[in-house]
């Protein structure tokens, strides 16, 4: 199986972020793998590891991905592809995808796995759009995936506990929900291994896509809160003290 | 503003959400002196047809056929392309739920059109839709606008809106015309089978009257057993957001949020949980709702009506050591 894992580079889960224009101050945070897409990566090398063949990551961004598609490497990933754009926050949903599918069209890869969103635009839409672009079948929200021959048996989850079994055939993109499985750390001998490893770099203008946008953020802002929470403060005890009164008499609830 | 709504059901029930996004719809609607087409896509769904024709709309669309059945990603593509390039609508709107997220994209793509995803409302400045979104797990949100031609795709999230807010038919119905689709065996490449559900809920938090909810600031398993004693000082069942559950140091059945179970006790306690969306949407229900978080900016303060900013791990015992006392 050749397969391609797009992986993407977000903000630190802590990172305090502040606001400039139509995109963070990015002079001042951490970045990390996109989390969702950890789990397309463990998932896309646990089926190398089941069935053989190539996993390829891809990122596109500034030249800080590097660093995460190093981590994919460090992780057991074969070899990198990375889409540079220094702008890539600015693209709509199809512009991002348009691009993607224009970097690993000739790849002529069995899958491509995609995490379920980013935890940055949240757009969720990457996996379904290469999908649509490159005509093939695709699935989101997998739990499960036997690969048969040229086919795959997929557990996909639905909501409110339930799931459905389908069947789909390669190539095909599938969009992985987040805890289908364990994700593995990179171990020194990776990370060492991954040194060797190749990453070509594609610049996103050479690839001749209309990036023409189909929409546009127009500002972000912290939002208005819709209840006025009440803080509570003082020791911990204190805190705690001042809680229960609360939830007694004032919001009556104990 | 020329609207059609994308109505879901599955196995002729309809996905509830569906009404908060025809609440939305129709205020559009009306704000924008527009019309509003709603469209239900299946096979023998002509009675939820009925029933919708009995709100407030200008005309219902049914599309039936054969290979519509059951839900395909390829075979709603195709059959919904054609009704919006037949009816020609300038907005469509779909409710935010597990399948319009698994189709919407790639039928504003099939059209060449784009879609703002998940939004939490609008805004109508003079004329000019503003779609409001949440970004970064809801710790910051986002005004976007559609650029370029319509149609133009929009979803909502569950929540957003008020179903009960759906105005009925001034007149009795509106008419129910059928629309016919061409959809051929070979375009669906996937194949659905059968649904199920993974075990038997063991407890249904829907009716437990207190929640203790944890999020990943429990950091570790063996923190749990401080998390269970607050709840039982406090009288409540303890619950989850969905990373606690997919380490497996709580089952799924005590899952609160978009995959788990949705929420609306009289007390929500969230101990180290930031707030992302879709555990947001399984709880805000909740009539009094208590956050304790590290992270003064997150998120889930915005719900909050109480709020201790500090260590989950001092004041849990804190907290349960006044409860047991008073």
């Amino acid at each position: 199986l050749k397969i391609i894992v797009c992986v993407k580079q977000v903000p630190a889960k802590d990172a305090p972020l502040h606001i400039a224009g139509d995109w963070i101050r990015e002079s001042d945070i951490g970045f990390e793998m996109n989390e969702p897409d950890s789990f397309a990566l463990e998932e896309g090398l646990r089926l190398k590891e089941k069935h053989g063949g190539e996993v390829i990551a891809v990122s596109m961004g500034p030249d800080r991905v590097k660093q995460t598609i190093k981590e994919a490497l460090a992780k057991g990933a074969d070899r990198g592809i990375h889409v540079a754009d220094d702008k890539f926050y600015a693209l709509d949903p199809l512009g991002s995808a348009r691009s993607l599918a224009a970097a690993i069209d000739k790849e002529k890869c069995d899958l491509i796995l995609t995490g379920l969103q980013s935890d940055d635009h949240g757009f969720g839409q990457t996996g379904v759009l290469l999908a649509a672009l490159l005509d093939r079948p695709h699935a989101t929200l997998i739990m499960q995936i036997d690969v048969q021959d040229s086919k795959m048996r997929l557990k996909r989850e639905l909501e409110a506990g339930w799931f459905q079994w389908i069947e789909c055939p390669l190539p095909a993109v599938l969009s992985i929900q987040s805890g289908i499985n364990k994700v593995r750390y990179a171990t020194l001998k990776g990370i060492m291994a991954a040194k060797k490893k190749e990453i070509t770099s594609i610049p996103r203008e050479s690839l001749g896509v209309s990036i023409q946008p189909t929409q546009r953020v127009e500002s972000i802002y912290v939002p208005h809160k819709t209840k006025k929470t009440e803080f509570l403060t003082g020791t911990p005890k204190e805190a705690a003290t001042k809680l229960v009164e609360k939830l007694k008499f004032e919001a009556r609830v104990l | 503003v020329k609207l059609l709504l994308i109505a879901e059901q599955r196995q002729g029930k309809w996905n509830n959400t569906s009404f908060e996004t025809l609440a939305a719809a129709q205020q559009i609607a009306a704000e924008t002196k527009g019309s509003l087409a709603a469209v239900v896509v299946g096979r023998g769904v002509a009675p939820l047809a009925d029933e919708l024709a009995s709100k407030k709309l200008d005309e219902v669309l049914l599309v039936e056929h054969d290979l519509l059945e059951s839900y395909t990603p390829d075979g709603f593509t195709v059959a919904l392309g054609q009704v919006i390039s037949s009816s020609k609508p300038d907005l469509v709107l779909l409710p935010h739920t597990y399948q319009v997220r698994d189709f919407a994209p790639k039928l504003a793509a099939s059209l060449n059109k784009g879609m703002i995803a998940d939004c939490i409302a609008y805004r109508n400045d003079s004329g000019r839709l503003v779609f409001v979104r949440q970004m970064f797990q809801g710790k910051t949100v986002a005004d976007v606008t559609f650029q370029g031609d319509a149609p133009w795709f929009a979803s909502f999230q569950a929540g957003a809106f008020r179903a009960d807010l759906v105005a009925p038919h001034p007149s009795g119905k509106a008419p129910v015309n059928k629309v016919t689709v061409d959809l051929a065996p070979q375009q669906i490449r996937t194949k659905p089978m059968e649904l199920f559900r993974e075990a038997k809920q063991a407890v249904d938090l829907t009716q437990a009257p207190i929640i203790v909810a944890i999020g990943r600031g429990i950091k570790a398993p063996e923190n749990i057993p401080q998390a269970e004693k607050l709840a039982k000082a406090i009288g409540g069942e303890l619950a989850a957001s969905r990373p606690i559950c997919d380490e497996g140091w709580l089952p799924m059945d005590r899952q609160i949020g978009s995959s788990g179970q949705t929420v609306a006790p009289k007390l929500y306690l969230a101990l180290g949980i930031s707030g992302a969306i879709q555990h947001v949407v399984g709880m805000k229900g909740a009539r009094t709702v208590v956050a304790i978080n590290k992270d003064q900016n997150a998120p889930i303060f915005e719900v909050a009506d109480y709020g201790i900013v500090g260590d989950i791990f001092e004041i849990m015992p804190a907290l349960t050591e006044a409860l047991e006392k008073a």
